[in-house]
């Protein structure tokens, strides 16, 4: 069984929302004084994957896109319990939107070899567009079934419980396909020091786009289907009014009271 | 690139219904269509159908595009790509609306890349641009933490847009509009996937994309049996429980309850956030509610900064006092 999961280094989307930051000048986003991280849909692709490699047996590959990536995060899969790390990483892949991404991710799936599943987050913490999995799945003619909470993997085929809004479809998809995870596929496990040395001794291979026979103009900005033509933080005005008390109790009926008051209550 | 012309609307069809987001995306496609002098076209996909389309019309569209088919009795990527890229092909439309939920986000990018675009997903606003007639599609990045205004570099434009950030049109019986049949052409082997079952979850009492008033909680509430007491407010006022991701992801509640990005958008009257930190994901499913009450330990946490009323404490101590006070002023 050969799974391949990309996933992407982000800022910190779970860093407190105060110290969320827009550079004007470069229209980019930081989390202040915090440190990147693996996008959390991804880690849970990472753990949907891991799942499946514990039932079936096989090799799981990490591909992931970007510039000056930090080796300490991107490794992070590796820690977790996957075999290989491919990194595209390369000045000229920034910036791309989800056309060019897909593209540059579809390419280096191609040049890896065979694969059974390809395993992708639902969406990305940054962009929230949850296009890259189907993507990869037109690009490279496969089926694709989204919002996994379940894989099981069977000869030629896996059984998926995808999350609707009122509860899961269980869909029967040919393999290879492209499967999208969920947060209900359940935590990602923690890297265990035994995984942290071993991640230590895997040289991830990088591949520049013409490594992954792909020109220069068809990766990052270059290859852009959508442009970004302003970037803000949206302002909430009002502000929060307080019920006080000498103890939580009475507090708490001095809201209901101000809540009544307000004729909300 | 020149030839495209007109808005199309996607109108999703569920059990015989069109789903309340298709007449949203016909409001939005009107008000976009009379700004560029140009047509607004319905697309319906489904088996069984055919009077639905004159609901379209209702709604705003002059046209409407019917496939009908046994083989789209219920929604598959495979199949319902095959027939939008056949339809999209023969419309040929500047601008591609869907709407942003359970078929949307699974169809909308694999049918974009078919059509060789990228699509701006969950759209909070769209605006014709004065200067090129481009569309203007803003959409929440970062969780929610800011919101970016893109623009797409080929045709069709398209778009999905959030659920209720659109308004539908008062549907107008009268309004008459072509209604044009096109032939699936699918075979059963086109489609990749079997659908083996589909499991509902029901939620007693009223369903959380309904309620008024939602109580939610978060994390802090620290169990299952905690949420009672959620409950317990939540009957008192007629509302219904919701929660953050961790207590969905702990199983103290069911999924489906989840509010935020990845959970339910929903805009109640009222909106209690108990032992929820209001992260930016969060946020973006209950942002839209008229009045957020917070109870939470943390002077400082996120939460305070979109609540209307508050209460810094310990759940545990205020929200039983709480519950009493409205009982007693309810009963008054
Ligand atoms: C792409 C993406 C999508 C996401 N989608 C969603 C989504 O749809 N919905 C969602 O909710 N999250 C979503 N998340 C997760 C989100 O980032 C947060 O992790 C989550 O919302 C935090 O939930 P919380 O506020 O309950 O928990 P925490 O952030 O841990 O906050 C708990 C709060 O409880 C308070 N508290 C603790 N004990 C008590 C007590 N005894 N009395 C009073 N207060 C107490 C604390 O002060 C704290 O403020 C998403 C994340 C990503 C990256």
């Amino acid at each position: 069984m050969n799974i391949i999961v990309c996933v992407k280094q982000v800022i910190d989307p779970e860093a407190p929302p105060s110290i969320f930051k827009i550079d004007a000048a470069t229209n980019k986003a930081e989390m202040r004084g915090v440190p990147p991280v693996i996008d959390p849909y991804g880690e849970f692709a990472i753990e949907a994957a891991l799942k499946v490699k514990e039932a079936k047996g096989g090799k799981i590959t990490v591909i992931s896109l970007g510039a000056k990536l930090s080796r300490e995060v991107v490794k992070k899969p590796l820690a977790m319990g996957a075999d290989e790390l491919i990194l595209l990483d390369d000045e000229a892949y920034i910036d791309g939107d989800s056309w060019s991404t897909a593209t540059a991710l579809a390419a280096a799936i191609r040049k890896n070899g065979e694969y059974d599943l390809i395993l992708c987050g639902r969406e990305a913490s940054d962009t929230n567009a949850g296009q890259t999995g189907p993507g990869i799945a037109e690009i490279l003619g496969l089926p694709c079934v989204t919002l996994a909470r379940k894989i099981d993997v069977a000869d030629g085929s896996a059984r998926v419980e995808r999350v609707t809004s009122d509860g899961y479809d269980v869909i029967e998809v040919s393999t290879p396909a492209i499967i999208t995870i969920s947060n209900e596929i359940g935590e990602p496990r923690y890297p265990t020091i035994k995984g942290i040395m071993t991640a230590k001794k895997i040289e991830p291979v990088i591949w520049k786009p013409a490594d992954i026979s792909i020109d220069a103009s068809k990766v990052g900005a270059a290859g852009n289907r959508t442009r970004v033509n302003k970037l803000f933080q949206p302002v909430y005005e009002g502000k929060c009014e307080f019920a006080e008390g000498d103890s939580a109790e009475e507090a708490a009926a001095n809201l209901a009271l101000k809540m009544r008051e307000a004729k909300i209550l | 690139m020149a030839e495209n012309k007109g808005i199309a609307v996607y109108c999703e069809v569920k059990d015989d219904k069109m789903l309340p987001i298709a007449a949203e995306g016909l409001g939005i496609g009107r008000k976009l269509a009379d700004e560029l002098g140009q047509e607004l076209a319905a697309v319906l996909v489904g088996s069984n159908i055919g009077n639905l389309a004159q609901q379209a019309i209702a709604h705003g569209a002059d046209r409407a595009y019917v496939v009908d088919d046994t083989l789209l009795k219920d929604y598959q990527a495979d199949a319902y790509v095959n027939v939008m890229e056949k339809v999209i092909g023969q419309i040929a439309p500047q601008v591609l609306i869907m709407g942003q939920n359970d078929c949307g986000r699974d169809l909308a990018p694999r049918l974009a890349f078919r059509l060789g675009v990228a699509v701006t997903m969950d759209c909070v606003d769209l605006a014709i641009d004065p200067a090129s007639k481009r569309l203007l599609q803003t959409k929440p990045v970062y969780g929610g933490n800011a919101q970016a205004v893109f623009t797409s570099e080929t045709n069709p434009q398209m778009v999905t847009i959030r659920t209720k950030a659109m308004t539908a049109l008062e549907p107008d019986a009268s309004r008459k509009g072509e209604i044009t049949s096109i032939a699936a052409d699918l075979q059963a082997s086109d489609i990749r996937t079997r659908i083996l079952d589909k499991v509902v979850e029901e939620v007693a009492g009223i369903k959380i994309e309904d309620a008024e008033v939602v109580v939610a909680g978060g994390r802090g509430i620290g169990s299952g049996e905690g949420f009672q007491q959620l409950e317990e407010l939540a009957k008192m006022l007629k509302g219904a429980v919701g929660a953050s991701r961790p207590p969905c992801d702990n199983n103290w509640v069911p999924d489906t309850i989840q509010v935020g990005l990845t959970g339910k958008i929903i805009a109640p009257e009222l909106y209690f956030a108990i032992a929820i930190s209001g992260s930016s994901q969060h946020m973006s499913g209950c942002s839209g509610s008229k009045t957020i009450v917070a109870i939470n330990k943390d002077a400082e946490a996120n939460i305070f900064r979109q609540a209307r009323f508050g209460v810094v404490g310990d759940w545990k101590k205020v929200l039983p006092a709480f519950n009493e006070k409205v009982k007693e002023l309810l009963a008054s």
